[in-house]
């Protein structure tokens, strides 16, 4: 009763959330781009690409549904489903946030460009550092650097914090440029929780692999 | 919790081929326990020396333990033993000659029992607890088993089971010749006997294993693999071999 079938579906559905992986991982790369050139022309297209992420949210989610209801799978193959249902929506979060990223820079490029002490190419390069390392621990089920993730989520949360108390400071001291400074603080809030959707990637691959359910610093095995 | 059964080191042949290579396993009471693995992995002569059928073929011959409520059916009457442990088997094997009060009365009659009025009580008791008697209490005495559907015959075997007030029934693929519809009575009604008694049910169908049963054990070429908690063993069992055979990987 070997499922040969059932199993190719099985890498379809890894190769579709893949694809729309890429795309919200590239959302997330013209966000940044878009700040630091302050170019209305890339935050356009990081809009326009929004809804091809939904669509693929969409039908990433029908396959997934599909297999649960057609196949009914169990074990590493109910771990994997259930896994790519959830990392679907984080992506699809991911490519909002990207969105949410380019509406402030669209205000942010018609005001003077204002230097705030908080470096968001610093913090993005993290955060996609841990987007890029969740996804290739999706890839190749490599529970190791999914624990990288889990660790690097604590440093993004700092710089957060930093950020938040820096351009507190900053906006105290310099009111004319509090318009600015809220944009870049909304702007580090999204790529914090982009940092937190990455969190939750690596959280999954754990579940996914070893059957482990690590979300809010807890140790539990599924099934016990 | 009380281990209803309890087996230890439990060999089992047919000839000289050793089919069952020391099996260790402990039966929860009042439980459902599923038995699931591939053709010829021997779980059904598992649960066949469960109760000494696996002894009614000349050539076979088992050699451990078994104890039920904590006697030894090795050393006990094998008559007692069926009584004591019920089996269900995959074909429904009602006396096609007698009726269905006599099929499910026959086991009460074969030990001695002849006063009417506990037959009656007995033949309803065991019909209602197989989920069987409003559909044949009109027709009792007028059909024979043999009339009935397929569903309805293996639940009249279950019946027929019952009335001997077994302490464990022993299920072998019970649902595996029956329609959707019947196999869900067949389900609701494990789900509803293993209040009273002990439960051990062999499945190839690995999506009723996880339905009915709390414990599942994989068994493989002889070998008890893995034995745990049902949700356990499908959502994250612990030996690979057993995740390649419910995955569909191997088997």
């Amino acid at each position: 009763m070997t499922r040969i079938r059932f199993h190719q579906e099985l890498d379809e559905l890894k190769h579709r959330i893949l694809a729309m992986a890429g795309m919200a991982e590239q959302a997330i790369d013209l966000a940044v781009q878009a700040f630091t050139q302050r170019d209305p022309v890339i935050c356009q297209r990081v809009m326009a690409n929004e809804s091809a992420i939904n669509r693929a949210e969409r039908e990433v989610d029908e396959f997934a549904i599909d297999l649960l209801a057609m196949q009914q799978p169990m074990a590493i193959d109910l771990r994997f489903i259930l896994a790519v249902i959830k990392i679907n929506a984080d992506l699809e979060r991911v490519g909002d946030q990207a969105v949410n990223i380019v509406q402030r820079v669209v205000h942010m490029i018609e005001l003077p460009a204002s230097d705030l002490p908080v470096d968001i190419p610093a913090m993005a390069t993290r955060v996609r550092a841990m987007v890029r390392d969740a996804l290739r621990s999706f890839i190749e089920g490599d529970t190791e650097l999914a624990k990288h993730v889990l660790e690097a989520d604590d440093e993004v949360d700092r710089i957060n914090r930093e950020a938040f108390a820096d351009l507190s400071d900053a906006m105290q001291r310099n009111p004319e440029a509090a318009i600015q400074a809220l944009g870049v603080l909304s702007i580090a809030r999204n790529l914090e929780r982009v940092a937190d959707h990455a969190t939750n990637i690596a959280e999954d691959v754990i579940f996914w692999v070893r059957g482990a359910d690590v979300r809010h610093g807890a140790q539990q095995i599924v099934g016990s | 919790m009380t281990t209803a059964v309890e087996v230890r080191d439990l060999k089992a042949w047919f000839g000289k081929t050793e089919a069952l290579h020391g099996i260790n396993i402990s039966v929860e009471a009042k439980h459902a326990t599923a038995i699931i693995g591939p053709s010829g992995c021997g779980k059904s002569t598992f649960i066949r020396c469960l109760n000494r059928m696996h002894e009614t073929n000349p050539e076979a011959k088992a050699e451990g333990t078994v104890q039920v409520a904590g006697a030894d059916i090795y050393r006990m009457d094998a008559v007692e033993v069926r009584r004591r442990v019920g089996m269900v088997f995959q074909k429904p094997n009602p006396f096609p000659t007698m009726t269905i009060y006599d099929n499910v009365a026959a086991g009460l009659k074969l030990n001695g029992t002849r006063n009417r009025k506990t037959l009656d009580e007995v033949v309803e008791r065991s019909l209602q607890q197989a989920a069987l008697w409003d559909e044949v209490k009109d027709v009792l005495k007028k059909k024979s088993g043999a009339s009935l559907s397929g569903g309805q015959q293996q639940r009249l075997c279950i019946a027929r089971a019952l009335a001997v007030r077994p302490e464990v029934l022993l299920m072998d693929e019970p649902a595996s010749a029956l329609d959707p519809i019947s196999t869900a009575k067949i389900e609701d009604l494990i789900f509803d006997l293993k209040k009273k008694l002990t439960i051990v049910i062999v499945t190839h169908n690995m999506q009723q294993a996880s339905r009915v049963a709390e414990f599942t054990g994989f068994f493989l070429m002889g070998d008890l693999i893995e034995f745990n908690k049902t949700e356990k063993i499908f959502t994250n069992p612990s030996d690979e071999r057993t995740e390649d055979y419910i995955t569909g990987r191997f088997g």
